[in-house]
């Protein structure tokens, strides 16, 4: 699976950034036809394209079984251990990690107030928690694994983090935005050893992918 | 190296039954057991880099596993993970590198010795780490210290030492990577960029964030050339060209230790170094050369060093010094993963015919 051109292989993320991502390698010469009518297989071998969802992006990277690889900025500070380079921001898949709670008088801090912690569900268990924690509240986390915005709405937690693009899912469910913790794009990550040992492949991906 | 072919236990069908028992006898995480076919091999990757460490003049040493953490402190190195109370209620910590005590060694049980002195060890380190496979936090490392023997020369030595042992591991496609832990403070100074200013872009690079690494350097408010080679130096990592591809007076007074160790380095050790003007260490005593051991086989480094010229004087005896350390689960892996590719290369074993033995009737 050596040869898009740089001998590289390339972790690429299904998903919400998986359209804008094919449409950047397409534009730097990387022909992406099959991964646009395949959404089954996961393994390209001739370009050096391999699909995951982008949480697990980090992982195949940080163990050099992709050598470099796209994926959000959330889920990197989601993962703070993993040791990878984050060579470059794509800036596009923008979107925004943030603190909602049903419209109306704030529940959280009703919680807060009377009962001294609010329970907040979330997919970012590390990133809610660590927010929470340099911001000087406590929080129960309640880690979910589907659509977040029923917590709140069946009376499980008072309060969620999740990513949003458009916000509009939240509006749907009666959600108003309380605090912004961060905006995310698309960042290039690369293998610490591939780093070194291809270096001269993934400068010239990297220049490439800043130049479109 | 040849696998061993040798099992200890039978092969038997697997028992279900008795496999589903609950498990009652847990070891802690980051720990693992060893046993005889793994050990062997081990065994003799670890005989291997003892060979030449002895060979080249460098006696093997232990210390105990446990020190006092007041002890390891002054070093400054990472935090122990593991602490215990004693009998008299001192705390004590498991050593996180064998660097630090060996330090300790020198300074006091070696106060009055000529330089250079040259000592290796294989011991076990601990860290609180994420497990994983190569990384657990209870680690055997083989390794040298350098004692008295300063850069450019001492760095030299160090280095052809590491390709030697390496070689006769039986690693064929590792590379070292070299840079220099002062490099980047260096250029900052240079520039005059302010103390809280150099921490964020110094930490930038330890978390190998270049995205951040921009936007910071954009803050500063340097003019382009200045900024742009704040930029470009840590991305820079090749050949001997890197180190001589530019003719900027800053630039080249920052990369001149790097080009005197590269000058007196044979030409075996020379082919195997790649310049990586970005490296940084995790460990916060290094102050010149630094260095890491790649290779295609692993997606981590197998080990690294570097010098450290002040660390000695903070036990009491001020000598510089140089060293480094091979995690030798990571050669393990690391040959093991050569050994595949190789075999890959070779094709399938369905391929090759056997002669039947003629039987004589």
């Amino acid at each position: 699976m050596r040869s898009n051109g740089q001998g590289l292989t390339i972790a690429v993320p299904r998903g919400a950034l998986f359209k804008d991502t094919l449409d950047r390698l397409d534009a730097i010469g990387i022909d992406t036809s099959e991964l646009r009518f395949n959404d089954r297989k996961l393994l390209f071998a001739d370009i050096g394209v391999v699909t995951m969802r982008p949480s697990d992006v980090p992982t195949y990277v940080e163990a050099g079984a992709a050598d470099v690889g796209i994926t959000g900025k959330d889920v990197l500070i989601e993962q703070p251990e993993r040791d990878v380079y984050e060579l470059l921001d794509l800036r596009y898949g923008s979107c925004r990690m943030i603190f909602a709670t049903i419209d109306g008088p704030d529940p959280s801090a009703e919680a807060l107030r009377r009962l001294g912690v609010m329970r907040v569900a979330t997919k970012y268990y590390k990133t809610a928690g660590a927010y929470f924690e340099q911001t000087g509240r406590q929080a129960e986390i309640v880690e979910v694994k589907g659509s977040v915005e029923l917590a709140p709405l069946t009376g499980l937690v008072e309060a969620i983090v999740d990513l949003t693009a458009t916000g509009t899912t939240l509006k749907e469910n009666n959600l108003v935005i309380r605090e912004e913790l961060f905006t995310s794009t698309a960042r290039l990550i690369a293998n610490p050893v591939s780093h070194k040992l291809k270096a001269e492949a993934i400068d010239e991906l990297l220049e490439k992918l800043r130049a479109t | 190296m040849v696998a061993p072919t040798r099992t200890d236990a039978q092969v038997k069908p697997l028992d279900w039954q008795a496999l589903m028992r609950p498990q009652i006898h847990p070891i802690p995480s980051g720990t693992r057991d060893v046993l005889p076919d793994e050990m062997r091999e081990l065994r003799e990757i670890s005989e291997a880099v003892r060979g030449i460490f002895e060979l080249d003049g460098y006696g093997e040493m232990w210390t105990p596993t446990l020190e006092y953490e007041a002890v390891l402190a002054r070093a400054g190195g990472v935090p122990p993970a593991y602490r215990v109370f004693d009998d008299h209620g001192e705390v004590l910590a498991l050593r996180t590198d064998m660097t630090v005590p060996i330090a300790r060694v020198v300074a006091t049980r070696y106060a009055t010795a000529d330089p250079p002195l040259r000592f290796c060890y294989f011991a076990h380190a601990y860290r609180g780490v994420r497990p994983h496979r190569g990384q657990m936090r209870e680690f055997l490392q083989a390794g040298i210290e350098l004692v008295g023997a300063p850069a450019p020369d001492g760095t030299a030595e160090a280095l052809t030492v590491l390709c030697r042992a390496l070689d006769a591991v039986g690693l064929r496609g590792y590379r070292i990577g070299l840079g220099d832990a002062s490099l980047y403070p260096t250029l900052l100074r240079s520039m005059d960029v302010a103390e809280r200013a150099g921490e964020q872009l110094m930490d930038a690079l330890g978390a190998r964030d270049f995205v951040t690494l921009e936007a910071e350097i954009g803050r500063l408010g340097l003019d382009d050339a200045d900024a742009e080679l704040l930029l470009r130096v840590p991305q820079r990592r090749g050949g001997p060209d890197t180190i001589t591809g530019s003719s900027e007076q800053l630039f080249a007074d920052a990369v001149a230790g790097l080009r005197g160790v590269y000058e007196l380095l044979a030409p075996e050790v020379a082919e195997r170094v790649i310049f990586d003007l970005g490296l940084v260490r995790e460990l916060g005593y290094y102050t010149g050369a630094v260095f890491e051991v790649y290779d295609p086989a692993l997606g981590a480094p197998l080990g690294g060093g570097g010098r450290y010229d002040e660390l000695l004087g903070r036990f009491g005896r001020p000598l510089s010094a140089v060293g480094f350390a091979l995690g030798i689960d990571r050669l393990h892996i690391a040959l093991t993963g050569e050994e595949r590719e190789v075999a890959a290369a070779i094709g399938p074993l369905s391929d090759v015919h056997v002669q039947e033995p003629v039987v004589d009737t």
